[in-house]
């Protein structure tokens, strides 16, 4: 009775140091984990999503079907696509990651699109005046200036996705998300916290190096307040 | 095991378990499950506009605590919905208390979010003039930012109401009810019927409440407004990330 006690006492402190000491290697390896998986389905995301996205912008007809697609992968919740891929592909990283890079594609494909259609048509002109051959306009002109909007939707996309690595943790996967489901059924808040807390931080760093990552490499964005 | 075999084996675990009369009947059987997880999301989502809809409006319309706002909603998005559920379940232990108030407290920022951008983003030439009229503040709320705003408002609902769907599947690992509990279970179990026909389940509930409340939404806009709703599935997630993407849009 009275070790019971004393064992809920300790489950109830949301923050103990004594944990985060002793499992500081069950930490940073969940982290790292972490960001792996969130890594890998933002870059398959968006390997997937540059040339959907640009098919969608070229080729207005594809639009509908393409982003009608990618709208009904990101309406299903996640643990039922997971749960659908589970036959097939097991209780994996590889279920973790399909699941995870299915939601990234509504994103980032809208934003490849979004990005493109805002190119100035003014710009587009000078550039075939001056004789370039639609590839070249392609990647010189086109990708370039849609940069700020692709660089935008890979933020979303970060930020959703660090959210929903945490679930895979329902089909055993480690991650941050893990050690809150540990908590969960140990009664312990300190690993909640921990994990819950690493998350959001996570999310935050992403989305600065990402803003950061922008800034260097569309140095003409930058331009001077005063004009 | 080759792809085409895993399917039909999975096929067959999928009728049995949908074939089988006990699992449409009971506290445990799909229906009462289904009416469980539709009822909490209702819950959630008409608690989240009464609590959320007259703050949204009141950012809108005052222009104040917009900045504040949107933050918060920022900082809500990197919280994980799982964590928001786990902790909920610390705090006020297991079972329909913590669901329903985390499942409200994921409900409330995009609603609150939608409704402030929409009243906003109203054009000030037709605030000028609904002022030029005479109308007190309140009277242009009701009768100009209102409606004018109720594509994004209802954008927000229905952002909120799949986003209460889906994470109400994950109520069931605080051992709450819903259709979540058959994927929970059947993980559990290694009960591949069980687990796919929850899933299949929750698929259903999630596409049906999308489509339902983008039609609701295309319904409620003003029939001047009508382009601006889209009954396609993501599209009111897409159409308040647009907002966001103008702002980094290359200048012409």
């Amino acid at each position: 009775m009275g070790g019971n006690s004393l064992l809920a006492d300790v489950g109830q402190q949301w923050l103990r140091w004594s944990y985060v000491t002793q499992s500081s290697h069950r930490i940073l390896d969940a982290l790292r984990q972490h960001v792996e998986l969130t890594a890998v389905a933002v870059a398959i995301g968006l390997a997937i999503s540059l040339p959907l996205g640009l098919a969608a912008w070229r080729y207005r007809r594809l639009a509908a079907p393409i982003l009608g697609m990618a709208g009904v992968l990101y309406t299903i919740p996640a643990l039922a696509l997971f749960a659908l891929l589970v036959p097939i592909t097991g209780l994996t990283r590889t279920t973790a990651e399909v699941g995870l890079v299915s939601y990234t594609l509504l994103i980032l494909v809208r934003n490849v699109t979004a990005g493109l259609d805002a190119v100035p048509p003014e710009i587009r002109e000078a550039a075939r005046g001056m004789g370039m051959t639609p590839a070249r306009q392609l990647f010189r002109i086109d990708f370039p200036l849609a940069v700020p909007a692709i660089v935008a939707g890979i933020r979303i996309a970060t930020v959703t996705t660090i959210g929903l690595v945490t679930v895979t943790a329902l089909i055993g996967q480690n991650s941050l998300g893990q050690l809150i489901y540990s908590g969960l059924n140990n009664q312990d808040r300190t690993p909640v916290t921990v994990g819950a807390g690493l998350s959001v931080a996570l999310a935050v760093a992403a989305d600065l190096s990402l803003i950061g990552l922008q800034r260097i490499i569309t140095p003409w964005a930058r331009r001077p307040r005063t004009a | 095991m080759s792809l085409p075999a895993v399917i039909s084996l999975s096929v067959r675990d999928l009728y049995r378990w949908y074939a089988n009369g006990d699992h449409w009947r009971g506290s445990q059987g799909i229906p009462h499950r289904l009416e469980e997880h539709v009822a909490m999301s209702l819950a959630v989502v008409l608690s989240a506009l009464l609590i959320g809809l007259p703050i949204g409006l009141l950012i809108g319309h005052t222009n104040r605590g917009a900045v504040v706002g949107v933050n918060l909603a920022n900082i809500g998005r990197a919280i994980p919905s799982f964590a928001i559920l786990v902790i909920g379940a610390q705090l006020f232990h297991i079972g329909a208390k913590p669901a329903f108030l985390a499942l409200l407290a994921l409900a409330i920022p995009p609603i609150v979010t939608n409704a402030s951008v929409g009243i906003r983003e109203v054009d000030p030439d037709v605030r000028e003039a609904a002022k030029g009229m005479g109308m007190t503040g309140w009277q242009m709320l009701r009768r100009v930012e209102i409606p004018l705003a109720i594509p994004l408002i209802m954008a927000g609902v229905r952002t909120a109401g799949v986003q209460v769907v889906a994470t109400a599947t994950l109520a069931a690992v605080v051992a709450w009810g819903g259709l979540g509990r058959y994927i929970i279970d059947g993980i559990g179990q290694q009960d591949s019927g069980q687990l796919l026909g929850g899933a299949v389940l929750v698929v259903i509930l999630s596409l049906s409440t999308e489509i339902g409340l983008g039609a609701a939404q295309r319904a409620l806009t003003p029939a001047g407004l009508r382009h601006q709703g889209s009954a396609m599935p993501g599209a009111a997630v897409v159409a308040v990330e647009a907002k966001e993407v103008e702002k980094f849009a290359p200048a012409s």
